[in-house]
């Protein structure tokens, strides 16, 4: 766990990076985060994905897979990747500010 | 040392459903994970981007010690298609995709899909009868460059 001040916010991340309190997460957080895996700026479409995920794990209590992120979330899984080149799952989860999602699909 | 893995290539060999899917499943975890990806089919391996027969694709009912069941019930008639029937409602049930949308699925990721060019002749296929998302055939040469600098995993 390493401790570190993201957009202003005191945010403790687990090793992969991954904010371990999604409460902590707010949109200002998210670009900084993004910026991070390279990803600047957040497009609407990567942002229609993040909150999908937000709200995914909202309900669910973890984020979708890959799989059921291109069924459900209305990207393409061709978009996803478009969108996300590091894996969009793993990427969106992080960037939402929630667990990595522990699928293997 | 960098001790992540960016790129794998995956050879499929067999043609039958516990032949086929774990190198689809590594492959796709693969491209999941941001790494690099390429399949490369070879011999009855081929059934699985072949056209008219990625959809029928069975679990292999004899000689099979997983089925715990045997041999000599694995050779009657149907017993195939039935072993098959089960392992896909139980696939199904665990969100895990028939080999013709996996392979959609996969080839969306952007992991490269390749046919061996010696199995083809052999089985006389050519690209038209395969499906759409492989992108060439290719001699075990061009596998290898196509796999220079990445890991190789043969199944």
């Amino acid at each position: 766990m390493s401790l570190e001040t993201i957009a202003g916010v005191e945010i403790a991340l687990n090793e992969e990076g991954f904010v371990i309190d999604p409460n902590q997460w707010n949109e200002d957080v998210a670009v900084e985060l993004a910026r991070r895996e390279g990803i600047d700026p957040l497009t609407d479409r990567h942002w229609e994905v993040i909150r999908f995920m937000r709200h995914e794990y909202e309900t669910k209590g973890s984020g979708p897979s890959v799989r059921i992120l291109g069924k459900t979330s209305g990207v393409s899984i061709k978009e996803l990747y478009q969108l996300f080149p590091k894996g969009p799952a793993k990427l969106a989860a992080k960037i939402a500010g929630i667990p990595k999602p522990r699928g293997c699909i | 040392m960098d001790d992540t893995i960016s790129k794998v290539s995956i050879i499929i060999s067999k043609g039958s459903l516990e032949g086929i899917y774990p190198g689809l499943i590594m492959a796709n975890g693969a491209r999941a994970e941001g790494i690099e990806a390429n399949l490369f089919f070879t011999f009855f391996g081929l059934d699985a981007i072949h056209a008219k027969r990625l959809a029928h694709i069975k679990v292999a009912a004899v000689g099979n010690p997983g089925m715990h069941m045997a041999s000599l019930i694995g050779v009657l008639p149907g017993m195939s298609a039935i072993a098959t029937r089960m392992m896909e409602k139980k696939m199904e049930a665990f969100d895990i995709p028939g080999i013709p949308e996996f392979m959609e699925m996969i080839a969306d990721t952007g992991c490269g899909m390749y046919a061996c060019k010696a199995s083809a002749d052999l089985f006389g296929f050519t690209k038209e009868d395969f499906i759409e998302q492989v992108q060439d055939i290719i001699t075990v040469g061009e596998f290898y460059e196509k796999a220079a600098g990445g890991e190789i995993i043969f199944t």
